[in-house]
């Protein structure tokens, strides 16, 4: 039997995330990730106003923040039977791909870079070393051996001043860091001109949706901001775009590329086997077939054989989570109770082990969402994954270029490394369209095409669905409506599909499935554990929520 | 100037920012807390780089992360120098490099050897049903580690509607049995609400700390008052609009465009009190009603269940 070992709290992460391993001849031989924290969100929906759904949900997650509440008014929308005005649909376009640009640049940054670069490292580089390196591997616009100079002085004043606060304690000198002090340097720069940069990008939301987190302008059949489509304002989301879309293209990537190709042994550690996007950034009122990123399943890595996804074959399991037994159901048709209980990964402690079964019990507030009783890896990974499968031609020239620059198969997209490259690739081709979508504003605002809002009449009754893709992954939000109320309301999440526990047939989740083989150098210092939990960019706040207790009965589900 | 200033000021050039500029973000920051021109130069003091920087725990309960998020938003100062050079953040999931065993360690260490004298922040409600089983962070309550952690705080800051009021997840029928801190633990604490709340009201309110030694004067709810003091509605740039009836009654109309007041699409400015129409988010670039969306009154206790339906006229 192998050596347990829990991380809890697993930091740089939203949400209260536990992750346990055992651990054999120095790799993960078994996994379990469990949510620690319930609040039941869907629970309070019932009964209420469906128009005002957006703003429960969007409390979901202040990290993933705009992209549940853009779910959502499309569930009702699509039960209520309205198309969104073309305007209000670039502007929503518009938040989503900025929710992107600002959402893996602070991940890759600030949640997952000391993963990989090690802080303390830096104050042994040489600056000299530092601008020469950074010169070739990146088009920053800061650098030289002044600039870097006075980045270590910063590091060192902290260091010297006896408080390290957030640096401190962590696994610094762990013989897994492999990248040289410069290179180490030019990071810990670039994560302080990204905490800069990430406040200025989220100010894009803000033009448009008031402030982030939380941007403020959707509403059920549109958007509000129809005031701030004048000149000035646009343009100063342009200019802050701009700003943002260079530094992803200087920065970023050479980053992700410099570092990479430190850690190539990374692009076969930390695969999971089946891929689910739903698709998203419709660019005609057809919103399915005109998705800028497509939708599509790919199964046991089979790139070739790429499916079309369908909802209906999603079901939530719980056999392994905190609610009361029951069978695996669709969104649509779910029963769900809480029951709170002991954490039980089947590890009995001490002498008791030997004498007990190891049968993994309940463990997790996240449930186990399956398509068509598979296990989905969701995000970036399975949207580049898709895309490259169907020949998307900006997805398979980053790509390409990618795999060539570090010199390494396909079959490394299948992994930690790739997860983690497929996130800055991705926000590359989303961040390149965002520029048609402002000139298409333009033009609608010069030619009078300034309406955002379709007016609608709530039914009495209703179902409808929004499926998404947000920058964590697949999301479906699932309405229905009776006595023009929330009747139900349910949401599954990307955390969900990729931190949930072990199905009903024990299959392990995604996460789970990643964990086992990696190697661990030293267990009382789990770095490697940290680098793929925090590739799939975790969101635990998002992934709990309950399923309201309903009938039995089968809904058939309305397609609008 | 003595010499830590001009190096401070030397700092901030090589930043790009002059000392014109910072003077002028002081006089603002010194406005929205309400002291008078005289403390102008006290405030940029405090930014000069404290010795000791005063020591902050961080702690994440029921929550969804936007305070965080909100903070990190910030611009005066940026967050770099309210991490690196005026606080000691020795707690906080979000950021911290630490994980784990050693996260944990770093919590319990900061909190013995500052106690009674740092500064925590509480993000996120307590769960209280069940023995609080609904939240956990290494194998704790929140309610235990709150109880063990806060009192221990030279003050208690809880930012955003969650830590104090209890937020969404404390909306009816509050499954978790979710609470504000200072109602969960009967302690006083300083409450800074809003969903997310403004960033401006929590650095005010730690330059207040800095400067004065004490928190700033606080209304019944525990809010401060250099932000809290007035309604939304009495500080809208819309309210002419209101008191001549104009008023916009469908999203995207010309009304809307034009700007009219939104009370009549439920616009709960008249019963909050917080101030975004004057300090409004990301250095003045918009707020709510600004974006054409109603009031939601996201600041005040118990929002989701009095404010609700948003879309009605109260």
């Amino acid at each position: 039997m192998g050596n347990r070992i829990i991380v809890d709290p697993i930091t740089r992460i939203e949400g209260h995330l536990r992750i346990e391993v055992e651990i054999e001849n120095g790799k993960v031989k078994n996994a379990w990730s469990s949510g620690q924290m319930f609040r039941g969100i869907e629970m309070i929906l019932q009964g209420r106003d469906p128009r005002d759904a957006h703003h429960f949900v969007q409390r979901s997650c202040g990290v993933c923040t705009y992209v549940h509440a853009l779910s959502s008014v499309r569930a009702v929308e699509k039960a209520i039977g309205i198309q969104i005005p073309e305007t209000a649909r670039l502007l929503r376009n518009l938040m989503h791909a900025a929710q992107y640009q600002h959402d893996h640049i602070v991940h890759f940054y600030h949640l997952h870079a000391l993963d990989w670069v090690d802080i303390v490292s830096a104050l042994k580089a040489d600056p000299a070393k530092t601008s020469k390196l950074s010169e070739t591997v990146s088009a920053a616009p800061w650098g030289g051996i002044a600039y870097y100079k006075s980045i270590q002085q910063k590091l060192q004043t902290f260091v010297d001043s006896g408080q390290l606060g957030p640096f401190n304690n962590a696994y610094w000198g762990h013989p897994a860091y492999q990248l040289p002090p410069e290179a180490n340097l030019m990071a810990a720069s670039h994560y302080l001109e990204a905490l800069r940069l990430q406040a200025k990008s989220a100010k894009m939301h803000a033009i448009f949706g008031a402030k982030n987190p939380h941007p403020q302008t959707l509403v059920v059949g549109g958007i509000t901001c129809i005031a701030d489509l004048v000149p000035d304002r646009i343009a100063q989301f342009l200019y802050l775009w701009k700003e943002t879309q260079e530094f992803v293209k200087n920065v970023y990537i050479p980053d992700l590329l410099a570092v990479a190709s430190f850690y190539k042994d990374w692009g076969g550690i930390g695969g999971t086997s089946n891929f689910l996007a739903w698709g998203d950034f419709p660019q005609t009122p057809n919103e399915v077939e005109s998705c800028l990123m497509p939708g599509g399943l790919i199964l046991r890595r089979d790139i070739k054989n790429i499916q079309t996804p369908n909802q209906e074959k999603v079901a939530e399991h719980i056999k392994h989570s905190w609610y009361e037994d029951g069978a695996a159901l669709h969104p649509f048709k779910g029963e769900t109770k809480p029951k709170h209980g002991e954490y039980d990964t089947g590890d009995k402690g001490g002498l008791m082990s030997f004498f007990s079964k190891k049968e993994t019990g309940k463990y997790s507030w996240i449930k186990a969402p399956r398509y068509a009783g598979e296990a989905c890896e969701v995000g970036p990974l399975a949207r580049v994954l898709v895309a490259y499968a169907k020949g998307h031609p900006e997805i398979v020239a980053v790509v390409n270029n990618t795999l060539a620059a570090l010199n390494v198969p396909v079959d490394a997209l299948f992994s930690t490394l790739g997860r983690t490259a497929a996130r800055g690739l991705e926000t590359v081709v989303v961040g390149d369209a965002m520029e048609g979508w402002v000139m298409k504003l333009i033009d609608n605002v010069k030619n009078g095409n300034t309406n955002t809002y379709q007016s609608y009449e709530m039914p009495d009754e209703g179902m409808g669905y929004g499926l998404n893709d947000v920058p964590r992954g697949a999301l479906g939000h699932w309405i229905e409506i009776k006595d023009k109320k929330i009747k139900n309301y349910q949401y599954v999440v990307p955390s969900t599909w990729n931190l949930g526990p072990r199905c009903e047939k024990g299959k392990l989740g995604p996460v789970e499935e990643a964990l086992i083989g990696t190697p661990i150098a030293d267990p009382k210092r789990p770095l490697e554990i940290l680098r793929t939990v925090h590739s799939f960019d975790p969101c635990i706040a998002c992934a709990i929520h309950v399923i309201d207790p309903t009938s039995n009965e089968v809904y058939k589900i309305k397609v609008l | 100037m003595d010499k830590q200033e001009k190096e401070f000021y030397g700092k901030l050039e090589a930043k790009g920012v002059s000392r014109r500029d910072f003077m002028k973000y002081c006089s603002a920051l010194t406005a929205t807390i309400g002291l008078s021109a005289s403390y102008v130069p006290k405030v940029a003091e405090v930014f000069a780089a404290p010795k000791q920087r005063p020591p902050v725990v961080w702690l994440h309960f029921g929550e969804c992360t936007g305070c965080t998020e909100a903070v990190l938003r910030t611009m005066y100062p940026w967050i770099d120098e309210l991490v690196l050079d005026i606080l000691s953040i020795e707690y906080q999931e979000t950021i911290m490099a630490a994980a784990g065993e050693q996260a944990e360690q770093n919590l319990h260490d900061a909190v013995k050897k500052y106690e009674g004298k740092f500064i925590c922040i509480v993000e996120g409600a307590v769960a209280t049903a069940y023995d609080g089983a609904y939240g956990k962070v290494a194998g704790r309550t929140f309610l235990e580690i709150a109880k063990e952690n806060c009192p221990k705080a030279a003050a208690v800051i809880c930012l955003g509607t969650c830590s104090s009021f209890g937020g969404v997840q404390a909306a009816k029928p509050n499954p978790g049995g979710y609470k504000g801190v200072g109602d969960a633990l009967g302690i006083k604490t300083l409450n800074i609400p809003g969903c997310p709340p403004n960033p401006v009201n929590l650095i005010g309110t730690v330059v207040n700390y800095l400067l004065m030694g004490k928190l700033p004067a606080l209304d019944n709810l525990h809010r401060p008052m250099f932000a809290f003091a007035k309604t939304i509605h009495d500080q809208c740039p819309r309210r002419s609009h209101f008191e001549q009836g104009e008023f916009v009654t469908t999203f995207g109309s010309d009304e809307a465009a034009r700007g009219y007041c939104l009370y009549k699409l439920g616009c709960r400015g008249p019963e909050t009190y917080n101030n975004c129409p004057t300090a409004k988010f990301h250095g003045g670039t918009s707020w709510p009603i600004q974006a054409g969306h109603p009031c939601l009154g996201c600041s005040e206790p118990d929002f989701w269940d009095k404010m609700t339906p948003f879309y009605e006229e109260k």
